[in-house]
């Protein structure tokens, strides 16, 4: 499904990982265990970067429910990506505040210094960026987010951009 | 200097940590409430302060939790709405990080007025950091005793968790963000029935914003009375607002309701004025969906009085001359925004965030959206205008939920009130690619305040 056509890799759940999915399902009334749906695919994606369609359905198999089932809430909801990303994903807000303070030029910085355009990925497979709707930080735009963690990056300005993507760079050489 | 009720100690060094904040009178209220008060008693002293809901429909908060239907033997449920994902709103993110446990108070308090044994707080996906910081302080409360089994030894129990959403939009409404906690996708669903009938799994729901929890407290430790003194008319209160946009100081201010919109946005205990010494276009008062008004309108009302940050005053003239307070996403634009740029802006946004399922809004948004974008990029009509308004009007009050109207009232408002920058926009195409339309009529009526260089 889904029109990937990378090599989808096989997928087990690490113990640790089915732990914490454990955890999640007991916040809810027993037979709702579909309510973890989404903090479950989070998890998922933080561990595996994306969320291929066999991961997805090995979520669907630990909730008891139908495939079509995540993949529909998966495909509904911005921050689940279908396919592969970088290992970093710049996500730079670009609705109305962040607009008027200059987000679409960070966007175009963006670009440039990757060089790579939105929704695509580094040849070196550690970034991509796109922009995404308002993140709620309108007082300090222009920001960018960064998952999983989703760290919240400030007032940017080409420059505090360009030391972002080089410490990032550092970073992911340690 | 306005009193402070929710922002009290925000400076405080710590008052994110259970310790510091009980030191500063944190938890007083659920001391008080559990104590010595009954649930009937919370409710009805809600409903004296006429606290309104400050996500931005500002329905009475009190009201909505005296429908929650109370059947026996059925669970009800408190869910928090911290889906704070209007556009210009972040009072809730901001209360989040530096003052979690206000939240989590609020939330104890509320959940036992509504007899709920299990309440969720529903945050947006993107804010996993304040996710930690409020499981954190859960974590906290619940080793202090303020959660769990037997809450201060009073024979209530009650278990908090935090959700996280996905990144949509359309969550912020109520029966779409129990679906999304159901594990569904974001559809709303139609009403009736209403939450508070039956809501998250079937069972009676009360849906709340981030704030409307937050002033619960100090509801409780002051009386509804004496919290219904503040404000004017039937907005009482104080209000968080986040100033955003072309303003000196952006930031979140804790106002009194009733504070006259120039002061919050030229004093320099607020917004301290239009950034770069520039002047005042236009304003977006409550979020993103509320309609736009040119500076004249809005800092003074069609009868030439001076507007107010109430409820009432902002919709002073209806949608012809007036706006709303919204969810308090207060965002100015200066003299060199352009109006069509920003609409359009906005309109990709509701076209991005539609959920899809009712065809006016789906089909509607995405239609706006190209005439705008052709309109911006100098490819427009002079026709297309009216087929905006045209669009919108088939939009607004055709859908299940209220995203349509919020889609539908910033394109409708934008071209009502700068129709002229539109037209010069498609007369001069392709000089409208390159500068802007200035100021013209509408421009802030006020003396340009004379900025000190430093």
């Amino acid at each position: 499904m889904l029109r990937v056509d990378e090599q989808q890799q096989e997928v087990t759940f690490s113990p640790e990982l089915v732990k914490q999915f454990d955890d999640i399902v007991s916040r809810y009334p027993s037979g709702k265990q579909k309510s973890a749906l989404l903090p479950i695919l989070h998890l998922v994606q933080a561990e595996y970067g994306w969320l291929s369609s066999k991961a997805m359905d090995k979520v669907a198999e630990y909730l008891k429910i139908q495939d079509i089932e995540v993949y529909e809430v998966a495909t509904f909801y911005s921050m689940y990506f279908m396919r592969p990303q970088g290992k970093y994903v710049l996500e730079v807000c670009r609705t109305g505040p962040c607009g008027i303070v200059g987000a679409e030029k960070i966007m175009d910085h963006i670009e440039q210094t990757l060089g790579v355009k939105e929704g695509e990925v580094t040849p070196d497979g550690l970034f991509s960026w796109r922009g995404v709707e308002c993140l709620a930080a309108c007082g300090y735009g222009p920001v960018l987010q960064i998952g999983p963690e989703y760290t919240f990056y400030e007032n940017l300005t080409n420059q505090s951009v360009d030391a972002l993507i080089a410490d990032l760079k550092v970073k992911a050489r340690n | 200097m306005a009193r402070k009720l929710l922002l009290t100690n925000i400076n405080v060094p710590g008052i994110n940590t259970f310790d510091v904040y009980r030191a500063n009178g944190g938890y007083a209220s659920v001391e008080k409430a559990l104590k010595t008060m009954s649930p009937d008693e919370i409710v009805e002293e809600v409903k004296k302060s006429g606290l309104r809901g400050r996500g931005g429909a500002g329905f009475p908060t009190g009201m909505k939790w005296s429908f929650l239907a109370k059947p026996e033997g059925v669970a009800r449920y408190l869910v928090c709405n911290a889906d704070e994902s209007e556009p210009g709103t972040f009072k809730d993110r901001y209360l989040m990080t530096y003052i979690p446990h206000l939240l989590i108070e609020g939330m104890i308090v509320a959940s036992f007025a509504l007899g709920a044994k299990t309440s969720y707080i529903y945050v947006r996906g993107e804010m996993m950091p304040q996710i930690r910081i409020l499981e954190k302080a859960i974590a906290e409360a619940k080793n202090k005793g303020f959660l769990g089994k037997n809450i201060l030894g009073t024979g209530y129990d009650l278990e908090l968790y935090v959700q996280p959403g996905g990144g949509a939009y359309i969550c912020g409404e109520e029966t779409a963000l129990l679906e999304s906690l159901e594990g569904k996708r974001g559809n709303p669903r139609i009403k009736p029935p209403f939450p508070a009938i039956a809501g998250l799994y079937g069972c009676p729901t009360v849906v709340n914003n981030v704030e409307s929890i937050a002033a619960v407290v100090p509801i409780i430790n002051e009386g509804g009375e004496e919290y219904a003194k503040i404000g004017i008319g039937r907005s009482t209160g104080t209000k968080l607002i986040s100033a955003g946009g072309n303003v000196k100081n952006p930031g979140v201010y804790e106002i009194d309701l009733g504070l006259p919109v120039e002061e919050f946005l030229y004093s320099d205990e607020y917004c301290g004025g239009i950034a770069n010494g520039k002047r005042l276009k236009a304003v977006v008062a409550g979020g993103s969906s509320v309609p736009i008004l040119p500076a004249n309108l809005f800092l003074k009302t069609i009868n030439n009085e001076p507007r107010l940050m109430s409820y009432e005053s902002l919709a002073d003239g209806g949608f012809v001359s007036g706006t709303m307070l919204g969810s308090g996403g207060f965002i100015a634009y200066d003299e060199d925004q352009c109006i069509v740029r920003n609409t359009w802006n906005f309109t990709r946004f509701y076209h991005h965030e539609s959920c899809g399922q009712c065809s006016p809004c789906r089909e509607g948004t995405g239609w706006m959206e190209k005439v705008l974008h052709r309109l911006e990029h100098g490819h427009g009509k002079l026709s297309d205008m009216d087929l905006l308004v045209d669009v919108s009007k088939k939009i607004e009050g055709n859908t299940i939920c209220p995203l349509g109207d919020a889609a539908a009232w910033p394109v409708a408002s934008a071209i009502r009130h700068f129709r002229d920058e539109f037209e010069w926009h498609v007369t001069n195409g392709a000089e409208a690619v390159t500068r802007n339309f200035g100021l013209a009529h509408y421009a802030d009526p006020l003396p340009k305040k004379e900025e000190t260089v430093a």
